[in-house]
Parts: C-alpha cells; structure tokens; sequence
C-alpha cells in the first residue's frame, strides 16, 4: 500500500480496507503514446459502450471524442506545441525540481525509505510530482550539482499525445456523495459503478473533480460481432445511468488486463500493481531527467494531494492543464471532517451562548 | 532491394529493430501505419538509438522521433545522394566490408556513360521505346568469362571511381535547393547515420509506400541500398532495410501471387510464343547448367507445383501437365486491365477484399472503367463503393453515367472477415503466421476458401461431360479437400500441399522437410517450393507461439519464416571475410572452425558448412560452388550491387529526377523527368505540364496522399465501423498556417482541391505539422491528403476521395503508381455539385491548356546526349556479363529467357506506357528467389490482374486484391473487406 513518509496512510484515511489483491492501477506514460487511439477502440469494444459525437471534426488536431464521458472512458489528447511552448514547459518541470517542490523524497518501499535523502537527485527515486503539495520545503540547490540537465536541442514543434482515464482515486468524490451506493469499491481498490443500482441522479457528476464520471443519455453501437445489423438498430445499454471506466472489473476478476493496457502497442498504458506503477513512474520521470528532458513530471502519483492520490498515475510533459487535467484537484468530500467540525463548534458555541444568555439572564 | 541483394523481402525482423543504434524512417509513416511494430523503434529508443523521421509532414511517426526533417515529396534520392557524396568524400564507409561484400571493385564497360556525360540519362538509351538497353552496364571480363577487379579501387572504370563522379555533384547545397533541407539537419543525418554505423553499432532505415509510390520509386530504396553497404548495414543484426508493408499478407499474396505474371514461389508465367516447351520454361527458372544456387533445382520445383495442381493426370509423358498452364499474351496489371476494360475489353471482374472505387489512383477512370464490364462480383463484409458505383457514385452525381444506362451487373456476395476463418499471414518480415478461426462466419458469409472451392466444384458439374479438351485443365484439377468439424474445408489441408510432401514409395504423404527434397520426377508435389518446412513432421509450424520470454531474442519458434526458418537475410555479412564476428557487440553468425560449419543465433543464410577460405572456379554446379567469403548468395555474383549491371529499368545507379507534374526544375539535370516513367496519355489521365512550360502555374501546389491510423485503406474495414468512423469520421487536408493565410482558409472550414483529374472538397486542418519549404527561391507547399474516404450511400462516414486526384504515371520497374506527389490547386470553400463540377475541372484544364501530351514529354535533353547515349550499346552478346545475364552468374535466371530481350520492353505490342513495360516486370522479376517482394513485389502487389478468365488450373477466378491469395492456392488471405494495393501504404 502506498505509504507516504510523512507517517499517515492515505488509504487508511481513506476509510477503505485493504483489500486481498493489493490496489491495481494504471501507469500512463504519454512520454511513449503515439495517439494511435488503440485503448479507445478496444475499450468501447469491451465494455459494448456506445459511439460517441456526431461524425463531424471536432477541430481539435486529431482529437475527435473530445474527452472522457459516459461512453468514452479512455480519451487520446493531441496538444501541438511550438518552440516557445516547449521551452516553457521545460522550464516549469525544471523549477520543481530545484525550488524542491516535488522535494527530492525516497520512493515508498521500505529500502528507499532507508535511504539518506541527500545522496537521491540523480537516483530514480527522484519525486517529481505535480500534486505534490507536501512538497513545500525547498531542498538544498546543491542537490542538483551532480545532476546533468541540460536539455538536448529545443525541437521547434512538438506534438503531444496522451491516453486520460479515471483516476480511481484514493478518496474518490463519485463514491463518497453517491447516495444510492451504486458506487463501490472493489477488492482491487478500483471504484466501479453497478448500473443496476443507480437512479441516475447524477450527483456523481458533480462529485469528480476531474470530471470523469458522466450520465449516458444516448448514442448508437453497433460492434463488428454485431455486423449485418445497422449503426443505429443497437440499443443503448445502461441509458440514464451512470458511467465511467471500470478498470475493466469484468476482466481483472477472470485474472486479464484492462483492455486498454493490453491492446496499448508501446506500452504507453501500464497496468499493475499500484505501487509498481508508482515505482516505474518515478524511475521514468528520473530517466528523463537525466537526458534533459525537465518537462516531464508525474501526475497523481504524491498520496497527499487533494485526492489521496490516484491509482491511474500518468507521466506527462506538460502542466497539467495542457492536458486539460486539473492543476489542483481536490475531492469535494475532503473538508467534510473540517465542515463537521467546524459546524460542531459553532453548535456548540450556540449552545453555551444560549446557556450563557439563559444563566446571564437568569442571574440578573 | 532484389536487385541490390538478391531477394526483394524485408531484410529483418522488426524485432530486431530494436538492435538498432540509429533509425532512420524515410518514406514512411511507422507510427501510424505500422503501430504494432513501431513498438521495435521505441524499445530501440529506450535503448538509446536515435530515431529520426524524414517526412513531408511532421506525424505521430515524427512525434516520437528525436529528430523530424521535413522534405520536399520526391527528392528522397537528392538528399540520400549527397549522403552517400559526403560519406565516399570524407572516406566515413566501412572500407573493409565495401571491398569484400559489394562490387566497388568490379571494373565497368568502357562503352558505360554516366549521367554525367549525358546530362542525366545514362548509355543505351532508345527514344523510340523510353527504354534502355542496359548491355554497356555491364562488368568487364577477360576472356575466360570472369569479372575483371581493382582491389585498390584506384581505376576510374570501378564501380567505386564511378559511383563517387556520379554522386558528386550531389551536395548539400543542392539538398538545401532541392529537398528544403537546411545544412545544419543535413549534418544531423550525416553524423548520426555514420557514426552509428562500422564495426560496433548499426543504423536501420524503414521505408514504406513513401518511397515505392513514385515513378522511380525502385530507385529511392537502391539509394539507401547504396547507403547501406557503404556503411556496412546489411546483414547484422540493428541493420539492414525495413520494407514495411501495408497489409496483413501483402508478402504472402506475393510469395502465393495474386499476380499475373508469377506463379508459387516466384517461378515466372509461362508466355506464349516464349515458353513453348516445358523446357523453355524450366529454362526460365534455372538449371545446373547456368546456376550456383538453389535456382538451379527449378526443374524440381516446377514439376513438384504441377504436381501438386494436376496430381496424378501430371504425368512425364504430358510434361507433367504443363500444356494446362495458361500463357501470358500481355501485360495484365491492374491499370492495364482497366484500360481494356474502357476498351470493352473485359467481361467480367472479381473484386475481394479491394475497393478500387475509392482506393486506386484516377478513381474516376476506375469506376468509368467498371461501367464496361458485363459483370462483375463483389466480396465483402459491406456494401463497399465498388459495389454501388452504379447508383450513388460521383459520376451519378455529375451525371457523366446514368444508372439506368450501366449494362454491368453487379453480384455482391457476404464475405467472412478474418476472424472468421483459418489460414496464414505472412507479414512484413517473411513471417509466416497461422489463425485460427474464432467464430464462423454469419449468414451466408463464406471465406475465400469455401468460395472458390464451391465455384470450381459448381463449375466441374456443369462440365463433368464435357470432350472439349480446354475443359481438361478444370476436370483435372486435385479438388479433394478434408473438411474440418465445421463442414469447412480444412486450410491446415492446404498449407500441407503448400508445403509439400512425398508421393509413392516408403515416404508416401511424408511432408517435404526443407526444398532440397524436391524432386523431378514426380516423386514430390508442393505448392510453393519457398515453403517447403512449414509443416515438416506435419506439424504446423507458422502456429507456433512460444512466448518471447521463453526463447531467446530471435524468437525462431514463433511461427515460421521463410526461407529456412531464417530471420535476418545475408547473416553471413555479420561476419567479416574470415568468419569472425565484426564485433562482439553485434555478433550474430560465424565460422565454428572446431565444428567446421556455420554458427549462430540466426539459421546462417550460407552453405552450412561452405567455410570462408573456400573458393571455387566453378561458373555452375550449385550452392556447392560459391566463395566462401560472398555473403549475398542470391546474387549472381555473391556480392551487394552498388551498381547494378542489371535488374534495373530506369538505370544502373539512381539518378534525380523530378516527379511527373513537378513545377520545380531539376537542378541536377538537363533531364527534368525520368525518360523511362511509363506515362498513359489518355484524355481521362491528364497531367499539369510541369516545370518550364505554360500553364503549369494554375496547379501551383502539392498534393500528397497518406492513411491515417483510425482507418484502414480505402475504408472498406474501418468506415463502416462506427468506432474507427468517430475517432476521424471526415475527410481533410493538412495545410500550413501560412498556406491558409495565403489562400484565405478557414480552420476546419471548407477547401476545394482541384488536380488536372478532377476536384475534391476537404475540411482544413491548419497546423504547424506542415512546413512550407524554399525550394530554387520560392515557397512550395505541400498539402496532405488523407484518402480514406470515398462517395457512396452505405458507410457510416462517407467524403471526397484523395485518390480521384490522382492520375497514372507509374514507376516502370514495378508498375506502382505516383500517389505522393499531385500538383493541384486549392481554393476556400466548397466543390460545385452536378454537372457544375465537371465544367469546373475543364475550366482549369482549358486554363492550363493541358493535352494529352502535357506532362507526359520523355526527354528534354538535346537530340545530340539522345544520339550519343542512343549508340552507346553494344551488341548485346551478354553472356559476357557478370549481370543478370545468367552465364557466370550465382543464382540467377538469365534475363533472356524469360524477357525477349535483355530486361527491356521491347515486343510489347500495344500502346505506350501503361504496357509493353510487361517484359520489363520480367527483367526484375529473374531476381532471385522471392525478388520481388519489395520492390516488384511490392509493386506487384500493387499490380495485379483485375482481370477474370476462367483459366484452367485453381486460378478459377483471378482476384485483384494482393491480399487475397486465395484465388491461387494460399491457404488464406488478409482480411478482405479492405481493400488494396495502391493503398498499401
């Protein structure tokens, strides 16, 4: 389990139980996609999801389904840059390194953890993470001596590609607001909707700070096994309800991989162990360092961010907005304790007010 | 590649890409189109190669490369000559393996002129033909036959002195002028592929359709061959020349050809008038009597295939059937077939698992073309364009056909996909794959298969009584297959003919093991003597699947290879001369001296035990006769041609010249087109005039057609798919933010685009992936034409189709048509609609004042270089060449017995262009085993007959498609709702 070196234990705050798999998750590289879209295809095929748009260019570079939705769970985005972009960006992955925002920080197994911190900016433990907020205290400049930065030439353009996905988060708003229980957590530590179950009231919805989860309302389908029959004959399943990436639950029980990391042909989706992939996404990001490649950084892979971190960790080259990520997510449900508190104190305070006012009172 | 090395195939796996210090991708789009496998280049890269992707546009190839260099379409041989300049100039070669391994020493008539001396043709040129006649390219001989030699490479007449006069003038400054490469990425290239290249480290380069679709495509890959050997690439492991191919058994659809002048295993058609006599025909193969290699067995070969077709009514009394063989009487590729068809000269057609309508080049001239047939049957998973043409096509639209008009009709028949049925790929690396099949087919969908074997069944009943003896050839036939638990005929069955086995005696119906044991007299029968091995034991080997991680990195118990089961061809240049490794870094093959026999990870591509020091006066006699130290067995003299005596229509060493259509002067040349392109003057094939000549500025801009990942060819497997349809469900053009600027584009607006052929509307993609170049001083642009779509009434997405743009000019080694350089011109909006259109495409036409002759001039150098190249030829006495020509060499047939004359065209006896150039196919095609597969053969398969006669042996029905052997006798074809060959990119 993923256990930060601050001392708490994101799944335990999480108020989830360890289950007897051990979390799986994705490690996205998108340093390796080349937008083949392959996951799309392969996940609407598995899960039989419906077609999304209405067969127009979306004007977006080669995107044409726009983003994650009730029947697009694995989305390729294609970001053209110029050199002024790159060098940018470059920059910002550089300065998270030294002003230590990522902090230089053993990786979460315990031989890591053993490891002096100072001796670790050129190791592959190096943390560089974007929703790292833990990551305040700025690490000594001289960590970085050693450390070869220099990028290789600025191309003058470059064109990004990057498969998003639900982040099966540690705290995942969709599971903490849904009423109905339709949401669940699963023995893999994924979070999975039954469809039989939900009313589709959609408060879900609102609960994604990243905007994943969504109500299917229509479309059409019409698989290959399924040929002879017209576009539009198909019905839609699970219409009104809500939907989003399972992690390919059925498969994962049968033993398989998610469809999307087995058809994957660079291996740009990884599926594993959620501390594998963690492991591997830092060993990446470092690597990439070390040839100068500063832009990269991970996503979603610090357990202290605004969601616990997340099981579907991504290396990106970019901020995150770029990618039309959250800079900054953080799970609606997370001030509740706060909320809580807060309200109880300020009952409380009433109470003894009122019990003031009424023995003031009383007493003159 | 054939002529260069000796057999036209892949050189490598992909696989062992990944061992590959430096990638270059030229002419290909790896990402996109071969994303399986593109997978190799990113390991290579995680490895620390340097990929660089040299492209017109910037793709999702580029996107991963280190480095992406924009070109200019169709000056690939400018940049990889001056390559080659600076790389002999600055002595950067891999000197000991140029002089052991390539023919740089050979010594070169002294009758050859270069395109130095002739402003760009070279010796043996005939106006009258467009064709040369290649003898004074041929090697000097002293009177006993052999090649004279200068290990020094000092004389001025070796193939070394020569190559570098030919490349010199090809600088940087002109790759700068011509291609729109700046010196500093010229440098890049230069330094990246010379340093990773020599005894420690090897640079790969990939090409695809980038190259081959041009109308000297063949001469793009010889360059790179040149390349290659100078820097001692071939045949070691990270090496070597990637040729991608486009569909899952383009290679097998050559191998077991769905080409009209090949039979199994690259034996040649018999012709009429030419190949008479069995003997003839064997001749045209190989004998002992002018071979060294394994070519020398044709006898065996032949009989074994008849065998096999006509079991026991083959018999050495009827010459073992051959008489049932049909003859060629003329060219039959696929652009030539549809002439004819506009000639009404073709009844009926058979179309699988291709979409000509949308996917071949000059669509209008396709379907036109189709509206002449009497009948025609389409077999496909969907109503594909090709199959309602009739009623939803263009030219209802325009009115140019009325449906109510079209005699032709039209069969279309439901076919089964390729889960849907069992058979084998062979992919891109020679690869042979078995599938199983996951579900039967629905309805009445039948495989190819079943089709056939029911239509030959159908068509013996009705003539089961017949005393007619052309009828014999069909009664004949061995048509008795198992069937399997399905009811379905049994592929395993026919991959066991394929194979071969032993007929009589002890080892009756023992599957052959290897093509040695191929016999001629009737004791063997096989299908495709290049496959003997694939069900040795009867097992079958192309469904091994032993996991990568249970084997070592050559894998050679996945599946099954061929020839032998060998992975990476010429592994005997792994070695040096003696038979050690160059490096230990890259070992792979070499000389166990304590065994006495060839060693390696790879099955050793040499006589096993033929040790490096042997040497052989021998002209003839087998395998058993070659030089120890001759790592390029197929070839007639062992080596890599830098020059090739023969084998080459277009000239002996690749020269520039600019595309057809070309609105930029050659600066290199007088000569501004390639004199030997074959051209169809028609007035439905117009072309721009081109550089120089009035008119040529109405289509001031270049088109250049490529696929996309989401789509597959011509649409035919992907259109109608709503998932692939969504993720690109329009047709565009990708034009640069200054080309849109300039014309007044709207981002995914509308554009029209308009060629001397016809005019398209596409929605435009502005981005910065498209570079404008200065070339000669002035801006070209370059606009990208995906040419997935196509007009119909069935598909989920349906759009303009790119190919409509283009007209025929062809490549006249390979027949493969220019598909990546179009001049055209672009105006904001939509196309007019109905008639309005055609008024539109005439109005530019007229403007241009195009004629049929436009474009099309063959010289445009002065009569005198005409004169003087014209008699430089010698009287063709070429037994004394060291070429093709057979008497000394290894491994190769003799041109003359199968083309009428030395690899030219002449004897063609129908007009120009289009055919005649059928005997020039026959010059490439003696290249040695498989030959073709690259470039003939990818040209053939970009050229097979569209024609359907019933014809006696299984060619029941002669499909067009290069995928779909089944027409012949492959166990299986690709997947056949797609389509095409022109597509094959």
């Amino acid at each position: 389990m993923t256990t930060s070196t601050f001392g708490h234990d994101a799944i335990a705050d999480g108020h989830w139980d360890h289950s007897a798999h051990g979390r799986k998750g994705f490690f996205t590289d998108t340093s390796i996609c080349i937008g083949c879209k392959a996951c799309e295809v392969a996940c609407k095929e598995w899960n039989r999801n419906p077609q999304d748009g209405t067969y127009e260019l979306l004007g977006s570079s080669y995107d044409n389904t726009g983003s994650l939705g009730a029947n697009t769970w694995r989305h390729v985005a294609f970001i053209e840059q110029d050199s002024e972009r790159i060098e940018k960006a470059r920059e910002s992955g550089r300065k998270l390194v030294s002003l230590g925002m990522p902090s230089i920080r053993p990786r979460t197994d315990e031989t890591a953890a053993a490891q002096p911190v100072s001796t670790l900016p050129s190791s592959p433990e190096m943390n560089i993470d974007l929703l790292a907020p833990g990551a305040l205290q700025p690490s000594d400049p001289e960590d970085f001596a050693g450390l070869d930065t220099a990028p290789p030439d600025t191309a003058d353009f470059r064109w990004l590609m990057s498969s998003d996905v639900c982040k099966h988060c540690t705290h995942a708003g969709c599971l903490d607001v849904c009423p109905t229980g339709a949401l669940f957590r699963t023995e893999f530590d994924t979070v999975v909707v039954q469809n039989d179950v939900c009313n589709g009231c959609g408060t879900c919805v609102a609960g994604c700070p990243f905007g994943v989860i969504e109500r299917r309302d229509d479309g059409t389908i019409n698989t290959p096994t399924d040929r002879g029959r017209s576009a539009t004959e198909m019905d839609v399943p699970d219409k009104g309800t809500a939907n989003k990436c399972t992690l390919c639950y059925d498969r994962l029980v049968e033993g398989q991989t998610p469809a999307c990391a087995q058809t994957c042909p660079t291996t740009s989706i990884k599926f594993g162990d959620h501390e594998d992939m963690v492991a591997q996404a830092h060993e990446r990001v470092a690597e990439l360092h070390a040839k100068g490649l500063t832009e990269a950084r991970l996503y979603g892979a610090n357990p202290n961010d605004g969601v616990g971190g997340i099981g579907s960790v991504f290396l990106i080259l970019d901020e995150p907005e770029v990618y039309g990520l959250p800079p900054d997510p953080r799970v609606a449900t997370k001030d509740l304790p706060h909320m809580y508190a807060t309200a109880g104190m300020a009952a409380l305070g009433m109470v003894v007010a009122a019990g003031l006012a009424f023995f003031g009172s009383h007493r003159s | 590649m054939g002529t260069s090395f000796g057999r036209g195939g892949a050189t490598q796996p992909l696989q062992d890409m990944a061992n590959a210090d430096c990638i270059v991708i030229q002419g290909s789009n790896m990402a996109e189109c071969h994303p399986v496998g593109f997978q190799w280049v990113t390991e290579a890269k995680a490895r620390g190669a340097r990929i660089i992707h040299v492209d017109p546009r910037f793709t999702r190839t580029s996107a991963l490369a280190d480095k992406h260099v924009p070109i200019r379409a169709g000056s690939d041989i400018v940049l990889l000559g001056a390559l080659i300049n600076r790389i002999l100039d600055e002595g950067l070669y891999f000197d000991e393996y140029v002089r052991a391994y390539t023919n740089a020493t050979n010594l070169i008539s002294d009758e050859y002129l270069d395109t130095e001396d002739l402003d760009g043709l070279f010796s043996g040129y005939d106006p009258k033909t467009n064709t040369y006649d290649n003898s004074t390219w041929a090697y000097q001989t002293d009177e006993a036959g052999n090649a004279v030699t200068d290990p020094a490479l000092a004389d001025q007449r070796t193939v070394f002195q020569i190559l570098k006069r030919h490349y010199a003038r090809y600088t940087s400054e002109m790759v700068a002028e011509n291609c729109g490469i700046g010196p500093e990425d010229f440098d890049y290239l230069l330094e990246s592929i010379t340093s990773n290249s020599g005894r420690e480290r090897t640079t790969c380069f990939a090409y695809a359709v980038g190259w081959t679709q041009h109308s000297l495509g063949a001469q793009f890959i010889r360059t790179a061959s040149i390349l290659q050997l100078l820097l001692g690439n071939m045949g070691r492991p990270g090496g070597g020349i990637m040729a991608l191919r486009g569909h899952a058994t383009i290679q097998g659809s050559t191998d077991i050809p769905t080409l009209f002048n090949l039979l199994p295993g690259y034996l040649p058609m018999p012709r009429a008038g030419v190949h008479d006599t069995f003997d003839d025909f064997v001749a045209a193969i190989g004998t002992p009597e002018t071979h060294r290699g394994y070519w020398a067995n044709g006898r065996s070969y032949a009989v074994s295939l008849l065998k096999a077709w006509w079991g026991d009514a083959a018999t050495a009394e009827n010459n073992w059937a051959y008489d049932y063989l049909p003859r060629l009487t003329g060219a039959h590729g696929t652009y030539q077939t549809q002439v004819r068809m506009l000639e009404d000269g073709v009844d009926g057609y058979f179309l699988l698992g291709q979409n000509p309508a949308v996917g071949s080049a000059n669509g209008k001239m396709q379907r036109m073309a189709m509206s002449h047939l009497k009948w025609m049957v389409v077999r496909d998973f969907n109503l594909i364009e090709s199959a309602t043409w009739w009623k939803d096509g263009p030219e209802i639209a325009t009115g140019e056909l009325r449906t109510e008009d079209i005699d032709t009709e039209v069969f279309f028949l439901p076919a089964a996909n390729h889960t849907e049925k069992a058979g084998t790929f062979t992919q891109t690396q020679r690869l042979v794959q078995w599938r199983h099949k996951a579900v039967n087919p629905p309805g009445d969908a039948q495989s190819e298969l079943e089709f056939f074997y029911e239509l030959g069944e159908r068509i013996r009943e009705k003539l089961k009584d017949s005393e007619d003896p052309r009828d014999r050839p069909l009664l004949d036939l061995t048509w008795d297959y198992p069937l399997d638990d399905d009811q379905e005929i049994d592929a395993e069955a026919v991959l066991k003919e394929i194979n071969g086995y032993h007929l009589g005696g002890e080892r009756d119906g023992e599957p052959l093991t290897s093509y040695t044991e191929m016999t001629d007299d009737g004791t063997t029968l096989g299908g495709c003597w290049i496959y003997a091995g694939v069900y040795a034991g009867g097992v079958n080997m192309a469904a091994r699947r032993k996991p990568g991680a249970e084997q070592d990195e050559m894998a050679s118990e996945w599946a099954w290879a061929w020839p032998a089961n060998r992975r990476i061809l010429y592994n005997r240049a792994s070695a040096d001369p003696d038979g050690k490794p160059w490096s230990e870094r890259k070992k792979l093959v070499w000389w166990d001296e304590k065994a006495d026999r060839w060693a390696g990870t790879d099955s050793p591509d040499f006589p096993i035990d033929r040790a490096p020091s042997a040497r052989s006066d021998e002209p003839y006699g087998g395998p058993s006769q070659l030089d120890g130290d001759d790592p390029f067995i197929m070839q007639a003299d062992g080596k890599g041609w830098l020059f090739a005596p023969s084998g080459m229509i277009d000239g002996p060493m690749p020269a520039h010249y600019e595309p057809q259509e070309s609105t930029v002067r050659n600066p290199l040349y007088d000569q501004q087109n390639s004199p030997t392109r074959l051209t169809m003057k028609r007035d439905d094939n117009l072309s721009a005039p081109g550089s120089g000549y009035p008119g040529s500025e109405v289509y001031p801009y270049v088109f250049t057609t490529y696929r996309l990942t989401e789509h597959h060819t011509a649409g035919g497997m992907s259109r109608w798919l709503p998932y692939l349809s969504e993720l690109q469900p329009e047709m565009f053009c990708e034009v640069s933010p200054e080309l849109a600027e300039e014309l007044g584009l709207e981002p995914y607006g509308w554009a029209t685009l308009v060629s001397p052929r016809s005019a398209i509307e596409a929605r435009v993609l502005v981005t910065n992936r498209m570079t404008p170049l200065t070339i000669g001083g002035r801006t070209v642009h370059q606009i990208g034409l995906p040419y997935h779509w196509g007009v119909g009434g069935n598909a989920v997405v349906e759009g303009d189709s790119a190919n409509d743009l283009l007209g025929v000019t062809m490549d006249p080694n390979v027949f493969i048509q220019n598909s990546k350089y179009v001049a055209g011109a672009v105006l904001p909006g939509r196309r007019p609609r109905g008639e309005d259109l055609v008024d539109f495409v005439a109005k530019f036409q007229a403007n241009a004042g195009l004629t049929t002759e436009s474009g099309n001039q063959s010289l445009t150098v002065s009569e005198e270089v005409v004169a003087a190249s014209a008699a430089a030829r010698t009287d063709a006495d070429s037994g004394g060449h060291v070429g093709r020509e057979g008497h000394s060499a290894v491994g190769t047939v003799p041109a003359r017995t199968y083309g009428s004359s030395g690899g030219g065209r002449s004897g063609k006896s129908q007009g120009e262009g289009s055919d005649g150039s059928w005997d020039s196919e026959t010059a490439e095609s003696k290249s040695p085993m498989a030959g073709e597969a690259s470039e003939n053969g990818h040209a053939n398969a970009d050229d097979r007959t569209g024609q359907v006669n019933v014809t006696p042996g299984r060619q029941t029905g002669k499909a067009e498609d290069s995928r779909n052997a089944e027409g012949s006798d492959a166990p299986e074809g690709a997947p056949d709702g797609a389509d095409e060959k022109e597509e094959d990119r």
